[in-house]
């Protein structure tokens, strides 16, 4: 009997790109319910948006490089891209915008690199900064969370539909009746208005940690966090390494000078810290190799988030963050290789080198 | 009684896979009768092929030598049954996945009389060191854990340099493989008594007898017959159940905690390894005079009837033992020699069993598994590599054949197991990649070897060249000054002999 020859291994554990994606974004879905409980239905109208202009334009790239846009689409990493990015906006965010997002991050960040597997940057990341700096004005602007203020007014799903389609509000609705600051740039402006941390957490808006709606969208992203750490579609070494970097300088400044310095608890639960430390860091592609390299990176990424936050011009950093440790993941990973079984211990590639 | 697990060194990575062995450890060893036809390779064994002693229809006895080992590392082949001399020709075999290499083909005669003249046990503790190896070389014995390397070499090799331990390879990690399993349940004795053969022909005092932990009855009875025996230089250990926890250099490691160092052999970590079929396959040489003429094959597999542990003739076709288990299901599509990570695929049955002949393992096919996408760098493949190299990394500079890049990521140091292949969410063929560039980068220093011949070669010429021209220079220097002392018509004469000169032949 004949039969057809095949390479070893026989067996595959029955992984896939796809069933890592799924998990992701069922990861997202907690995040994701309690962001529309805190601000409203625009979140929905946003991923939707960024969902069509992030496959469309996937889908488009993949025909103009020739191949077959069908199986690109069904690594569903557009969609987990689309998502993220939509998860950084503000609900109230106008199409055009989150659209140009999408592009930039689909058309630049990723296929002008390659395609899946080669972009240097992280897609979301980079979609997100474009739109930050060429829309300014409309990425301001994040509604209040619902915490029952009696003179919040909440706009409904048609007047979030209208603004999403249009930029424009109804004419009862000022943005200054709808918005607020968020928690970071509260303490950002009050910080540098000779504000005490004290005096600035003194404001309603301001939770137990990091701000109200906030820290509990983070609740909910780390249970989607653990949920991935559990299914191993991520390891533990960037998170924890975002913690480290982040959480490291604010303790220290905290305790050193609590009156100009937020708690390492206000920087842990606000703003992107959370979503960052388990959905945006840990996109593997753009991300250091190695498990020390991947721990080096994580670090990185929370010191600058500090940094920015702290002493820089915008009050979040964590794109930022993300897309300078992309640029030095060439670096980290040169001087991350683990050590091989059965080789000389080695601290560093000249030395490597040197030994023929 | 069951061995303790203690003081293991620890392994990188590794898998917990599903085992897949109940199903032919159900039954028995089931003791195969010998075939009519039996294919004898002269390559069974790492190294060079042996030289054929028998000649077409010369008759044959069982355990006669009918090849002798030529070179330095090579082993002998024995008939397996008594019979003629049909062919020595090429024929499919394992070795070349199903490619024709020499084989001498014996037809049985159904009496299986066995060679005379090896009455008695030997008893080895009489003989040298020297003279116990040579005994194994004859014996045909060879590692039947799967590379075949012969026996009685690599103990001479152990020999060489210092060394305090032998290793018994009983973990047997690779799925669907219960060979050895079966083997130390059913003749644990005969284990234990290679062990003890091999340690005086190494004159070692420590043998860790290592298993897995899933094999609770082969630890029971290896452990009754260490306690018969009343050997303390034999110890049974414990290893966790790990892939590739059986593969050499991680064994030592297991069970050591020494690093064997890159490009080295376990022997530079003071151990020498043998598998647990090896050992046996010695008690049965030295105690029973019979040579290494068969085998316990695990037949088992999604596309065979009735998965069992057979004892085979070598020599046995595939085919005919497949049909005595009770033949294949119709889900038979691939056939594997050895296990369903490291085993090579077959294009057909007809290959026969041979020394190497751990497992035949049919398998049907396998389930789609969607398209191979590029390398999304989730890093799973180094999570799990036992060498911590890093796949990944691998697959990048094997596509772009950046050898000294593929070199400092240690891919020398693969040890082709598959599990970062297994692991891999975008499907991508890592271990063959690795094989192949390996085979690459073999292929470049061939090259290099090459090249660096011709240069010295070439070097050697211009030099050579050089030398003549300066010693034509300075003849004619020579000739000039010794013109100048002479007359005229010597000088006409000298002219005049050189244009009649033939033409210089450069
Ligand atoms: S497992 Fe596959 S996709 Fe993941 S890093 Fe390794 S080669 Fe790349
Ligand atoms: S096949 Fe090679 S690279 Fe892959 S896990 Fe095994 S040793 Fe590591």
């Amino acid at each position: 009997m004949d039969f057809e020859r095949r390479e070893a291994p026989y067996v595959r554990a029955g992984t896939s790109v796809a069933a890592m994606m799924h998990k992701v974004l069922l990861a997202l879905a907690p995040a994701a319910a309690a962001h529309v409980w805190y601000f409203g239905p625009g979140l929905l109208f946003n991923i939707l948006v960024a969902v069509v202009f992030c496959t469309g334009a996937e889908a488009a790239v993949q025909r103009l490089r020739g191949r077959e846009a069908r199986a690109a689409l069904g690594d569903y990493s557009a969609v987990v891209t689309a998502v993220l990015l939509a998860l950084a906006l503000p609900s109230l965010t106008p199409w055009w915008v989150t659209a140009s997002g999408s592009l930039v991050a689909i058309v630049v960040a990723k296929h002008l690199y390659g395609g899946l597997g080669y972009n240097v940057f992280n897609p979301a990341m980079a979609g997100y900064v474009a739109i930050l700096i060429a829309f300014p004005r409309e990425m301001a602007l994040w509604p209040a969370p619902s915490m029952g203020d009696i003179d919040y007014v909440r706009p409904n799903v048609l007047q979030t539909l209208w603004y999403t389609l249009s930029g424009q509000l109804p004419a009862d609705l000022g943005f200054d009746a709808i918005s607020r600051a968020t928690p970071l740039d509260l303490m950002k402006t009050g910080l540098a208005d000779m504000r005490t941390v004290a005096e600035i957490r003194a404001e309603p808006l301001m939770g137990d940690f990091g701000g109200r709606g906030w820290e509990w969208i983070g609740n909910f992203v780390a249970i989607g966090g653990f949920y991935l750490l559990v299914t191993r579609v991520i390891r533990w070494h960037i998170p924890v390494g975002v913690g480290i970097g982040l959480l490291g300088p604010a303790t220290v400044l905290y305790l050193l000078d609590p009156g100009s310095h937020a708690s390492p608890g206000f920087h842990l639960f606000t703003g992107a810290t959370l979503l960052c430390a388990f959905f945006i860091a840990t996109d593997p592609v753009s991300a250091a190799t190695s498990t020390t390299g991947r721990l080096v990176y994580g670090i990185g990424i929370g010191i600058l988030i500090y940094a920015i936050r702290h002493w820089g011009a915008y009050a979040d950093g964590v794109a930022f963050a993300v897309l300078f440790m992309n640029m030095l993941v060439p670096l980290i990973d040169r001087y991350t290789i683990p050590h091989i079984v059965g080789h000389e211990k080695r601290s560093t590639p000249e030395s490597n080198e040197a030994a023929p | 009684m069951t061995a303790p697990t203690y003081d293991l060194g620890t392994l990188h990575g590794g898998l917990r896979l599903d085992a897949n062995k109940d199903s032919a450890t159900a039954s028995e060893l089931a003791v195969m009768p010998v075939p009519k036809q039996i294919v004898l390779p002269l390559e069974q064994h790492a190294g060079d092929p042996a030289d054929p002693l028998v000649g077409i229809g010369e008759h044959v006895l069982r355990g006669q030598m009918i090849a002798a080992g030529t070179g330095a590392l090579s082993a002998p082949v024995h008939a397996s049954t008594s019979g003629r001399v049909v062919a020595v020709e090429p024929w499919p075999i394992a070795r070349r996945r199903g490619e024709p290499g020499p084989c001498i083909v014996i037809e049985s005669d159904g009496e299986d009389r066995a060679a005379t003249g090896r009455e008695g046990a030997i008893d080895y503790g009489a003989l040298e060191q020297d003279e116990l190896i040579a005994l194994l070389l004859e014996g045909g014995i060879v590692g039947l854990g799967g590379a075949a390397f012969p026996t009685a070499q690599k103990l001479s090799q152990a020999r060489s340099v210092p060394i305090d331990m032998l290793i018994l390879n009983g973990v047997e990690c690779e799925p669907w493989i219960s060979c050895d399993d079966m083997l130390m349940r059913e003749r644990a004795a005969r284990v234990v008594g290679g062990a003890q053969i091999l340690l005086s022909a190494l004159a070692v005092e420590h043998c860790h007898i290592a298993v897995e932990s899933d094999k609770p009855v082969a630890l029971e009875q290896l452990a009754d017959a260490l306690g018969a025996a009343g050997d303390n230089r034999l110890t049974l250990k414990q290893v966790p159940t790990i892939y590739p926890s059986g593969a050499e250099d991680q064994l030592v490691q297991l069970v050591t905690n020494r690093e064997v160092p890159t490009g080295g052999l376990p022997t530079d970590a003071g151990c020498i390894v043998q598998n647990v079929g090896t050992a046996a396959a010695v008690y049965d040489w030295v105690h029973l005079r019979e040579p290494l003429i068969s085998r316990v094959t695990t037949v088992t597999g999604p596309g065979v009837k009735r998965p069992m542990n057979v004892v085979t003739r070598l020599g046995t076709t595939v085919a005919d033992l497949v049909a005595y288990t009770g033949g294949y299901t119709d889900r038979a599509r691939i056939l594997v020699v050895g296990g369903s990570m490291t085993g090579r695929s077959m294009s057909t049955d007809r290959v026969p069993v041979v020394k190497a002949s751990n497992c035949i393992l049919v398998l049907d096919e396998p389930a789609a598994r969607g398209p191979v996408l590029p390398c999304i760098r989730c890093g799973e493949c180094a999570e799990v590599c036992p060498i911590q190299l890093l796949p990944q990394q691998l697959l990048w500079y094997a596509n772009a054949d950046d050898e000294s890049r593929l070199r400092e990521y240690g891919l020398t140091d693969c040890i082709e197991c598959g599990c970062c292949d297994l692991v891999c969410p975008s499907h991508i063929p890592l271990t063959s990649t690795f094989r192949f560039a390996k085979g690459r980068i073999l292929e470049l220093e061939d090259e290099k070897a090459r090249a660096e011949r011709a240069r010295r070669r070439f070097e050697a010429r211009r030099d050579r060249l050089g030398r003549e021209a300066q010693a034509r220079t300075r003849e004619l220097k020579e000739q000039k000054a010794r013109a100048k002392s002479l007359s005229k018509d010597a000088i006409a004469d000298i002219v005049r002999r050189k244009r009649g000169a033939p033409e210089d032949d450069r």
